[in-house]
């Protein structure tokens, strides 16, 4: 597509967009507070996950709410093969892939029955499965202690290189990077590993399939296209970015527990797909980072009352949640593609307008 | 938006005015969600201690200090509790009081410990929150171990019960202190005949307590909170049972009696620490708290102690820096109005006393307290 | 045998409160194939606004029969609820109509969100109890306990699902509603006033959750701000279980995962000897709901083009 104003180099606006990246906590820090480079972490994580659901949803089109069961298998497999828990301390670059295959395994195990069925009655079952996994979780501490039951599983190893350790502030270069920095980096290195991966599928004949599948299911089987194995393969793909998320999360929590992978929190995920853009990947993690900060942003409120009339006239508590229950109802009336839709789903939208 | 972010996040470290010293304290509990009510609780608790605390003065290293407290919503959510615990550090507070549950408490004890921040929960019961050896983590409640074997044996050798049942609510809560019990009544020589399980979102119990109704206990034992206890004692009476119930903490609340009415009526439960009326000062504080408040939902009196040890021991250090009072914490030998607070090596309740109560006449009566074996 | 019998009783009342609820789901759904995620908080405003009214008349007028007082409480709580149903329909769904479909369950999300918000603010954080103005009556047949409240449930219940089900053969306003159904487009151009048609569904949904959420307070003794979520959950899953969509289906569902949950919790330790205990109780409820889905994919009685309202 021939753009007006003249593109700037692909190079400078790549190491532009990776200083940015790089200087993003520390300026965060100075400006925000150290609170907010630790929502940064949360919002990267949000972002690793969203990005996996929207292979599920936004590519193949099958809307899946549990999906929150497969970043907890991919937690409890960290804690399990980390923590003194069993006694295990296995260094996280082989704790990670373990857990993340494992819940592709689990991926899998849920596609396989659910191929027949399609849109709501496969968000129920996939709904029960994530609730399945998460009562499990919930109850297997007997007759043998497999996850600790309601308790969780505690002092989870942080992430450690050799004799780098994540957890501990390092100097370098006269600056300090603090845990939540230096995890920063880390996530972000993962964030942008499932960008690039998502990007190579989307344009993919895999990708392609997958829209063909999401559009018309009969049509696609009809071009010789083999659904069952491409809706598994999403299945697959979509847990385990999952899984991922979930060793990512127990190390840098340090505890879990089951009541961290509730419905809600599958629901929230599914509403950073959609409140974002569905299928389009920048939409994807501007959802992400949207949702992670916003609830935390209106904390604020209560000293927006107090600059604005000089008393706080509703609880900032209270009103948090109802402001975030108004936000989403208000960008899906004005915006109901997304805040960054794709082009394809804008016309899409278009069209279905006339 | 991003000024009024940049003005609310800046500029809140131990600020001057007017020549006092503001010293921030922390208080941390789920204010939105299903334990909101508790939540604010608590936090009513902390508040009256720190406006009285303020309102007698109190000097520090010879310069007036004036207390502010920090008030955040964990959700009760892991997660989102080491947010709050983050972002309460920033913000510069040298104490916390929180959080309420066990799962918000436990991820952000690591938070408070690594910035070497005092805190002490009024309401944690979880064996895990002080058994990770952090020496930051407090609590002036006892700890599921303490109450349940109190509980348990209790139901054996003073109420008689041969054959017990035992529900809990599937929570680190309910579950931590249903085992602990259990392990009690068989210790007593007790029979557990059923163990049943709900979830702290349930309010229809008929099945398991038929199930348990066939087994015919003498004594149902519940580890769970007041909104499921109350509709499962009247559940208990639809289905014609006789057994006594039996709850912990979580029952014991005039919520409870509230909700479960006339059904309430010889229900027992048991709440660490002296009868609030009996202590020295106890019924004044009831008196205040209920003018200012509104009824004591449960733990009010425990983060109204907490506040008050934390800056006992800012007192006795002459000091507000974390660093240096720190110290002074484990030798804390306060008199509140929960009972006489004392800390162990682990920082939970040295010999925490339980006082068990049944409902009588509508109210909850005190029978009798009992030291815990550690 | 009278435990049997016991577990049946406490699984049908608990499912003819989950029929109540399902219907909701299923008639919108039917008519505009959406999830109506609100719905939940629907019944939770019922049950709060019916005891606001019950507290101010325990107020006004000491003394009231106890029928008197749930009635009047009912009275109110079903055009409230109505009201808010058509509220949220006019702003939250119908300028969505043609979005794309997930747009659609993202509000219904943030209106429940707002929903329970509110309540809050209005009722306050607490458990509220509901005051027990039936007297309790409890009768035992053959060994199981049944209570008078208990017996009402079922009856209102069965007679409200009894009504609806005529209103929907019936009715010129059923006819319409199966005739949206089946094709909005067609409808219309038959001369169906389609909004108008579809408003009506979402009243006799609201209404419904209305009586189904003083119902549900009644009988447990407790109301609070976060008692709809579940509620709705458990109503949605019954709803897909008897094939969403289906006026019969929705009952059957409701009734069915009722008797799963009383049976799962009540039989499944002794099935499994002891390995599982009731803490498994929804997993053996939506292992059944999967299995049935695996092998009849729109649910027991949904037929793709068959009866829909």
């Amino acid at each position: 597509m021939p753009s007006l104003c003249p593109t700037p180099p692909r190079w400078l606006a790549f190491s532009l967009l990776a200083a940015g990246l790089a200087a993003l906590p520390f300026l965060v820090d100075a400006g925000l507070g150290r609170s907010w480079v630790r929502l940064l972490d949360l919002a990267l994580l949000y972002a690793i996950l969203a990005l996996g659901l929207n292979i599920v949803v936004g590519y193949a089109g099958l809307l899946d709410l549990g999906y929150v069961a497969f970043y907890a298998l991919g937690a409890y497999v960290y804690a399990w093969l980390s923590s003194p828990h069993f006694g295990l301390h296995l260094p996280f670059w082989a704790v990670l892939p373990l857990g993340a295959s494992l819940a592709a395994l689990f991926g899998v195990l849920l596609g396989a029955p659910t191929l027949r069925l399609r849109g709501d009655y496969l968000a129920i079952v996939t709904l029960g499965f994530g609730e399945i996994i998460r009562i499990f979780l919930n109850n297997l501490n007997a007759p043998v202690n497999i996850t600790n039951g309601p308790q969780g599983i505690n002092l989870i190893d942080p992430v450690r290189l050799g004799s780098f350790d994540l957890s501990q502030p390092h100097e370098l270069l006269g600056y300090t990077f603090t845990s939540i920095h230096l995890t920063y980096y880390l996530f972000l290195l993962f964030t942008l590993g499932v960008i690039f991966i998502s990007m190579r599928l989307e344009d993919s004949r895999i990708g392609r399939a997958w829209v063909a599948i999401r559009e018309d299911e009969v049509a696609a089987a009809a071009t010789g296209i083999n659904t069952r194995n491409l809706k598994l393969l999403a299945f697959a793909m979509g847990a385990t970015f999952g899984g991922l998320a979930g060793g990512l999360f127990a190390s840098f929590q340090g505890f879990i527990s089951p009541e961290s992978f509730n419905l809600m929190e599958s629901i929230m995920i599914l509403c950073m797909i959609v409140l974002g853009g569905m299928g389009h990947i920048p939409g994807v993690i501007f959802g992400a980072v949207v949702l992670t900060l916003l609830p935390e942003a209106l904390r604020y409120t209560g000293d927006w009352q107090r600059e604005l009339f000089g008393r706080i006239y509703i609880d900032p508590a209270d009103l948090r949640m109802l402001l975030f229950g108004l936000a989403l109802v208000a960008v899906m009336l004005y915006r109901p593609a997304g805040l960054l839709p794709s082009t394809r789903r804008r016309r899409e939208f278009a069209d279905a307008q006339e | 938006m991003a000024a009024a972010l940049l003005t609310a996040a800046c500029g809140d470290k131990a600020q001057q005015k007017d020549g006092d010293q503001v010293v921030l304290i922390g208080q941390a509990s789920p204010l939105t969600g299903p334990q909101a009510h508790l939540g604010k609780d608590n936090e009513n608790g902390a508040r009256m201690a720190l406006d009285e605390i303020n309102a007698a003065g109190l000097t520090l290293g010879g310069r007036k200090v004036v207390l502010e407290m920090r008030s955040e919503d964990d959700a009760a959510d892991p997660k989102t509790a080491t947010t709050v615990a983050q972002k309460l550090v920033d913000e510069g507070v040298v104490g916390v009081i929180g959080h309420l549950n066990s799962g918000a408490t436990i991820p952000a004890s690591r938070i408070y410990s690594s910035n070497g921040i005092p805190q002490i929960s009024p309401s944690a019961t979880a064996v895990a929150y002080t058994a990770a050896g952090y020496k930051t983590a407090f609590r002036v409640m006892t700890n599921d171990a303490q109450q349940g074997s109190v509980l348990g044996n209790y139901a054996v050798t003073r109420l008689g019960a041969k054959k017990i049942a035992i529900i809990d609510d599937r929570t680190a809560y309910g579950q931590g202190l249903a085992d602990e019990v259990e392990k009690a009544v068989k210790a007593a020589g007790g029979d557990v005949v059923a163990r049943e399980y709900t979830s702290d979102r349930s309010t229809d119990f008929m099945a398991i307590l038929t199930s348990i109704k066939g087994k015919s206990p003498d004594l149902v034992f519940f580890g769970g909170m007041d909104p499921q206890a109350a509709p499962m004692i009247k559940q208990m009476k639809q289905l014609g049972m006789k057994a006594k119930f039996l709850g912990g903490d979580g029952a014991q609340t005039p919520t409870f009696i509230e909700l479960a009415g006339a059904s309430a009526e010889g229900a027992l439960a048991s709440n660490p620490g002296l009868p609030l009326d009996a202590m020295p000062g106890g019924a004044a504080f009831k008196t205040r708290f209920v003018a200012r408040y509104g009824t004591i939902q449960n733990y009010a009196p425990y983060a109204y102690d907490a506040m008050h040890v934390l800056v006992a021991a800012m007192k006795r250090a002459d000091s507000s820096d974390p660093a240096k009072y720190l110290a002074e914490l484990p030798k804390t030998d306060y008199q509140g109005v929960t009972g006489h607070i004392r800390f162990d090596a682990k920082g939970d309740l040295a010999g925490g006393a339980v006082t068990l109560y049944q409902v009588k006449g509508g109210t909850w009566q005190p029978l009798e307290t009992v030291q815990s074996g550690q | 045998m009278d435990i049997f019998l016991q577990q049946l009783i406490n699984g049908l009342v608990l499912g003819s409160v989950y029929a109540l609820v399902a219907l909701g789901y299923t008639m919108v759904y039917g008519i505009l194939e959406l999830i109506n995620f609100a719905h939940g908080e629907i019944t939770m405003m019922g049950a709060m606004v019916a005891l606001a009214v019950i507290g101010a008349l325990a107020l006004a007028a000491p003394g009231l029969p106890g029928v008197l007082v749930l009635g009047a409480g009912l009275a109110v709580a079903i055009p409230v609820c109505v009201a808010l149903g058509l509220l949220i329909e006019r702003v939250a769904y119908r300028p969505l109509r043609h979005a794309p479909r997930l747009a659609p369950l993202i509000t219904a999300i943030g209106v429940s969100i707002i929903l329970q918000n509110i309540a809050m603010l209005i009722w306050g954080k607490q458990y509220i109890p509901f005051p027990a103005i039936l007297p309790q009556a409890r009768h035992t047949v053959y060994g199981a306990s049944i209570t008078n409240v208990q017996i009402a449930i079922l009856l209102l219940a069965t007679g409200i699902m009894l009504t609806l089900i005529l209103v929907v053969r019936k009715t010129r306003l059923g006819r319409a509603m199966r005739a949206t159904a089946q094709s909005r487009q067609v409808a219309s151009l038959m001369g169906v006033d389609v909004n108008r048609v579809i408003a009506a569904t979402f009243a006799i949904g609201s209404a419904l959750a209305a009586v189904a959420g003083v119902m549900v307070s009644a009988y447990y003794g407790l109301a609070h701000y976060y008692m709809g979520f579940l509620l709705g959950l458990k109503a949605f899953s019954a709803a897909v279980l008897g094939g969403i969509g289906n006026l019969a289906g929705a009952m059957l569902g409701g009734l069915l995962l009722g008797l799963i949950e009383s049976f799962g919790a009540g039989y499944i330790g002794d099935l499994t000897g002891g390995f599982l205990g009731s803490n498994y109780q929804d997993v053996f409820a939506f292992f059944v709901l999967i299995t049935v889905l695996v092998f009849r994919p729109s649910g027991l009685l949904g037929v793709r083009g068959g009866e829909r309202a």
